[in-house]
């Protein structure tokens, strides 16, 4: 898994509260193979006129002006502010891995679904929670500014804004120090790797016949 | 100090490390692969530039979405006609070439539907920690086996690391005592667990199933009992070791031989629980009180002995029962207080991982040879487990019973039970079928399934609608 130290980027608002995974990403792409490729189909509904489906060449498809992140403004955002419960719904595994290939690495939002904020720590993506009040204002200058960047520092736990401003944000110590190092589920595993070599040589002469077999 | 369960034997035998946070690292032996809940699994394998950590523990085939009839099925992949089933079953193929990874392709003679090939071929043996993308898995514990079903992620963690974290489950042992009557088969015991206990009874359990009738049922049947274990909330299910688990597995083709058969066949004599093992909760129930059973409603807790009635929301003590009486009546169109044996039946299904295997099918050949379907009845799908089950069948003249009566012989895959594929079920018509899941839509939009055993299945087909088998034989 990608590690996560620090990130400097560009900010896209998503302003509506409770998006959900099918929003996120609409359940005809579940039939895919892959848990890349999702990034042009992010918030498909909402993001084109047209109706998608997986393997749609979304280059000439029809965009709807009226969402904010198709503005020439927010192209090659890599940090998204959002509002309240935002990844409600399916457990779907699909949502962070659309938003990680559309080049999202951080997310802000006053809150966040519960499996859906775990999933985003499983791919690499940083979910903040920030208070309501601030969020709000956040939005405010992201909107003002064109070209607004967030430096994020998690070592630190905090947000630098353009003017300078630093924001203090929480985070479980445990997950933190996964993310720093790049630690997904199985690169902790495999940190204790030598336990299970160890196990699997006594595991060999106590059943050698679970060895081999399978050709 | 109390004696051990299986299960604990089991879980101390592939113990890697217990963690701070309750959970533990437990070493796999066995991981059966299919194309639906694999891909992204190997993809993310690719993309973190990670190699399967012991091949020769992997097993893949595919079953799901691979089409059961002839002509479909005769040109292999190339002949599949919906193309996002095509191509998945494309992909295991790809991956399991890419990763060297064993696959029984689609037209080979080891492929068959994951739960039934896995036991056929010795790919599951008797001590074994197995899994699977499928919550069906825990069929494999019939053979003494600690067997999981999993998540797409958790497919990834199992092919990088050989381990599975989890956490230690509660005993619970399900003793059935006496002999089954004429026409009472293993679903019917199980239909009856679940009726009892009902659909989470089991859930944070790892249920062992003993006492007297376990011992008397064959092989077939055990796994037909465990397979079903999920359907009462357990993700586990398991059966000690006796001689007929071994015969079972002797001259498999992963099966060990010579001196090392022996030794194996040596140590799986010991998987039983102890004599003294404390278990955490006992269901007891009488073989011979036990009658044919099917299922009613939506929820494979709905089931009623065929002598019974389809319940009336009314009489259910508390509100919610009520409320979810009538929502599943509304949805299989019925009404509370008719006899079961008055339900109409459209198709019959008889196959799955639940009993598709060569005793399943010399029961509902039983009852079929000599026999015509009903004229009402639209279809009736015959789907043999796996190449081998369909070769065996074969041998024996099953076909010709199932084709002469006006049944369906098809090519073997997962087909109706999940109707992925074009074996689906129309807009409100009733099913009797050997599976394991009645769900909302399972076999199709607005489908309605009956589950049953095979016998049973076969018997709703003759008669064209659901009747005591035993009026029959
Ligand atoms: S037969 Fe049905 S329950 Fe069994 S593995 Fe296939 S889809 Fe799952």
């Amino acid at each position: 898994m990608k590690a996560f130290v620090s990130h400097k980027g560009m900010v896209g608002p998503m302003d509506l509260a409770n998006v959900d995974t099918d929003m996120i990403i609409p359940k005809q792409f579940l039939k895919s193979i892959k848990r890349s490729g999702f990034g042009p189909y992010l918030f498909d509904e909402m993001r084109y006129l047209d109706e998608g489906w997986y393997g749609k060449d979304c280059s000439t498809r029809p965009l709807n002006p009226d969402f904010a992140l198709n503005q020439a403004r927010y192209q090659g955002i890599s940090i998204l502010l959002a509002r309240d419960n935002f990844g409600c719904g399916s457990s779907r595994e699909h949502a962070p891995w659309a938003l990680d290939d559309y080049g999202i690495r951080a997310i802000i939002a006053p809150s966040f679904a519960d499996i859906f904020y775990n999933n985003c720590f499983k791919n690499g993506m940083l979910p903040i929670i920030l208070d309501k009040a601030i969020v709000d204002r956040l939005f405010t200058e992201v909107a003002a500014t064109e070209g607004y960047t967030l430096n994020i520092d998690l070592q630190a736990q905090t947000i630098v804004t353009p003017s300078g401003e630093t924001i203090a944000f929480d985070i479980d110590a445990f997950r933190k120090q996964c993310l720093l190092e790049g630690l997904d589920e199985i690169g902790l595993t495999l940190k204790v790797a030598d336990k299970i070599h160890q196990f699997e040589k006594q595991h060999m002469l106590a059943q050698p016949w679970m060895f081999g077999a399978i050709k | 100090m109390a004696g051990k369960t299986l299960y604990d034997k089991l879980w101390d035998a592939h113990l890697v490390e217990t963690r701070d946070d309750g959970t533990a690292l437990l070493y796999i032996d066995r991981h059966i692969i299919h194309e639906v809940t694999s891909p992204q699994a190997f993809e993310g394998l690719r993309l973190a530039n990670r190699k399967p950590w012991r091949v020769d523990s992997n097993i893949a085939t595919p079953d799901h979405n691979v089409p059961t009839d002839f002509n479909e099925r005769k040109g292999g992949i190339s002949t599949i006609v919906d193309e996002t089933s095509r191509i998945q079953v494309q992909t295991l193929d790809d991956n399991c070439d890419e990763f060297g990874i064993r696959e029984f392709k689609i037209n080979d003679i080891g492929q068959g539907i994951v739960h039934v090939i896995g036991p056929e071929l010795g790919v599951t043996l008797p001590g074994a920690t197995v899994v699977c993308g499928d919550s069906h898995t825990a069929t494999h514990g019939a053979f003494g086996c600690l067997a999981h079903g999993i998540g797409t992620s958790e497919v990834e963690h199992v092919l990088a690391t050989q381990c599975l974290v989890t956490a230690k489950m509660k005993n619970m042992l399900v003793k059935v005592d006496g002999d089954l009557g004429p026409g009472v088969t293993a679903k019917d015991v199980i239909l009856a667990i679940i009726g009892k206990i009902g659909t989470s009874g089991g859930a944070g359990y790892a249920i062992e199933f003993g006492g007297s009738t376990l011992g008397q049922l064959s092989m077939e049947g055990r796994m037909t009992i465990c397979n079903m274990a999920i359907e009462a909330g357990a993700r586990v299910g398991l059966v000690g070791v006796d001689d007929k688990t071994i015969e079972y597995i002797r001259g498999a083709r992963f099966a060990p031989t010579g001196e090392t058969w022996d030794k194996a066949a040596a140590y799986w004599q010991t998987l039983q629980s102890d004599d003294d093992a404390k278990f955490d909760a006992v269901v007891e129930l009488n073989a011979a009180d036990i009658e044919p059973h099917v299922s009613w409603g939506t929820s494979p807790d709905m089931v009623v002995p065929i002598s019974g009635f389809v319940p009336r929301p009314e009489d259910q003590a508390d509100a919610t029962r009520q409320k979810g009486y009538q929502r599943a009546l509304d949805y299989m169109g019925l009404k509370g207080g008719i006899p079961v044996t008055d339900i109409m039946i459209d198709k019959v299904f008889i196959g799955s991982c639940t009993n598709s295997r060569i005793e399943d099918l010399r029961a509902a050949a039983a009852i079929a040879k000599g026999r015509k379907v009903a004229g009402t009845i639209k279809k009736v799908y015959v789907v043999p487990g796996s190449h081998l089950v369909k070769i065996q069948a074969e041998k024996e003249g099953l076909d010709k019973i199932f084709i002469e009566a006006g049944m369906d012989w098809r090519e073997p895959g997962c087909s109706m039970c999940l109707a992925m594929n074009s074996d689906i079920l129309g807009r409100g018509e009733h099913c009797a079928s050997t599976s394991n899941r009645n769900f909302e839509g399972r076999q199709g939009p607005g489908g309605r399934t009956h589950l049953m055993s095979p016998a049973m299945a076969a018997a709703a087909a003759i008669a064209g609608h659901i009747v005591d088998v035993r009026e029959l034989a």
